[in-house]
């Protein structure tokens, strides 16, 4: 192995899940910590912990120079990223490179590939990997996007050309509602972005969120079955799932080939996950966008695959050459992750700094929990507010969400709000013990007040 | 003419301004009217405006434009 110790790039729970991996690996760790990081669990798990710069995380975590030098002072060889701050920046990983340092992830250039979105698109078309119909570009006028539109099927979303974010989308239902709507969008656009051109894409209403993780030592990929990840709340992830329920065997044979497929084509090194929007109605599903690095819930793939992810990027880019076949991955039985946030459901999850009074952690068969959390720790309030991520693992799926509801009421987090009491209802919910959902349910099911202290509780 | 300090709210990252390409919603020598936003508190990646529950002139801050700051920290001086 060309690593012997690795600088850790990141902090909190995903901080702790590299260290462990790195030493089970018998690899030391260096810690990367912002001066509001320097009591973290990480920081204590660390062989060692380097200051990087101030709270803020552009003067620290985001600070790929003071990142580079902490490694080269203490005698690293890699830097791991973790998942987000510089994690899928393809400049950072040149530079750690040309310093003469491993980056544990892909080669910059596929980042730079995979995280441009009309990239990646074609990418995925040159695979044979199915995307979201849409229009050949910008529609110039209301006869070319009825021309377009038909192509696609309706109903249709317009959107901006030069807006993003989910900003300035319309639905039209049929080619009269297009012809309304293509004016008023095209002139909205042209007043928020100084771009009028729209395009189509084609409008899933029951849209699920499903993600195929794979593996890649740069010539040979394979995957690890598929993550799914539809009940989100403003667009982020709340439970997530291993397998997906909503797909059949065929269906879930095709999707994850399709995945290797584009993980090959492009070379892919380490771990990976490819996005997909999956259409319950018409069985079909549609490449989104992949993710060029560990994902928060990778977890629950560890734990139907028994694989361990983390340990198998650090031996990837180590040099070792993926000794796993397809044939090795079998899934066994189910497992959920609940993200276990310092957030005030009650106070529409307003975010909720402070001091971890007592701590009761769940255990027992099939429990995990991944957590930067221990007593007396003072929460800071300058990065998200992920405390830990539940998972349960059984046999089925419904076993697997009786042992989440059973591990949730052994935990308990004294002096902070938590998230715990959202699980716990959700884990109750009708249409999730039915696996009945699609990315808008949770936000639509929340209006219903179902955390409120009056709501009565589902039956089943 | 009375001095009073204002505290922050919520423990956080401060900032003077909407967004950093925006002009601050406050310089020093402003008048401040009860319900005026005088800055933004960040607490993990969501913000909470720091709004004027007294009337005066601002005199100083204490902290800088991205500035770490604990609860209860002093924010602005307000003279009334």
């Amino acid at each position: 192995m060309a690593i012997s110790k690795i600088l850790v790039a990141n902090r909190g729970e995903i901080a702790v899940r590299i260290i462990r991996a790195a030493r089970e690996l018998g690899l030391k760790t260096v810690q990367a910590a912002s001066a509001a990081d320097e009591t973290m669990l990480a920081a204590r798990l660390a062989d060692q912990t380097v200051c990087v710069g101030p709270p803020h995380a552009s003067k620290s975590y985001l600070n790929g120079d003071a990142l580079i030098a902490a490694a080269r002072d203490t005698g690293c060889d890699a830097v791991h990223p973790g998942y987000g701050f510089l994690s899928e920046n393809a400049d950072f990983a040149e530079a750690v490179e040309a310093a003469g340092l491993i980056f544990i992830g892909p080669k910059a250039e596929t980042i730079r590939k995979m995280g441009d979105k009309a990239a990646a698109r074609r990418e995925a078309e040159l695979a044979g990997v199915p995307t979201v119909p849409g229009s050949d570009g910008v529609v110039k006028d209301v006869a070319e996007a009825q021309t377009a539109a038909d192509a696609v099927g309706y109903p249709v979303m317009i959107k901006a050309a030069a807006g993003g974010g989910g900003r300035g989308i319309r639905i039209a239902a049929n080619a009269e509602g297009l012809a309304q709507l293509i004016p008023q969008a095209s002139a909205e656009a042209k007043a928020a972005f100084g771009d009028g051109g729209l395009y189509l894409e084609r409008f899933v209403r029951r849209a699920r969120h499903v993600e195929v993780q794979i593996l890649g030592d740069g010539e040979r990929a394979i995957h690890l079955f598929e993550r799914e990840c539809s009940l989100q709340r403003r667009r982020q992830k709340v439970w997530e799932e291993a397998p997906a329920v909503c797909l059949s065997p065929q269906q879930r044979q095709a999707l994850c080939h399709s995945a290797v497929k584009l993980a090959e084509r492009v070379g892919y090194r380490g771990a990976g996950t490819l996005e997909y929007l999956f259409d319950e109605e018409t069985g079909e599903f549609f490449f989104i966008e992949m993710n060029t690095r560990i994902q928060v819930e990778h977890p629950v793939t560890e734990m139907v695959t028994g694989v361990d992810l983390v340990g198998w990027m650090i031996r990837i880019a180590g040099g070792e050459a993926l000794s796993l076949s397809q044939e090795d991955i079998v899934l066994r039985g189910h497992a959920v992750e609940a993200r276990i946030n310092a957030e005030d459901p009650a106070a529409d999850f307003r975010p909720h700094p402070g001091t971890v009074g007592g701590l009761e952690l769940p255990g027992g068969m099939g429990v995990r929990f991944d957590t930067m959390l221990y007593p007396g720790y003072q929460i800071p309030p300058f990065y998200d507010s992920l405390l830990g991520k539940l998972i349960a693992h059984a046999d089925s799926r419904e076993r697997a969400i009786a042992r989440m509801q059973r591990a949730l009421g052994e935990l308990t987090v004294e002096g902070v709000p938590t998230t715990v009491p959202l699980h716990l209802a959700l884990a109750g919910a009708k249409d999730v013990r039915d696996g009945a959902f699609h990315t808008g349910w949770l936000e639509e099911w929340l209006k219903g007040r179902p955390l409120a202290d009056d709501a009565t509780p589902e039956k089943e | 003419m009375t001095k009073s300090t204002i505290e922050a709210p919520i423990p956080g990252t401060f900032y003077r301004s909407p967004s950093p390409q925006e002009p601050v919603f406050k310089n020093e020598g402003d008048a401040v009217a009860v319900g005026d936003t005088v800055g933004l508190i960040e607490v993990m990646k969501s913000f909470t405006p720091v709004i004027a529950e007294t009337a005066g002139t601002l005199v100083a801050f204490h902290v800088e434009n991205e500035d770490a700051v604990m609860a209860g920290q002093p924010l602005y001086d307000l003279e009334a």
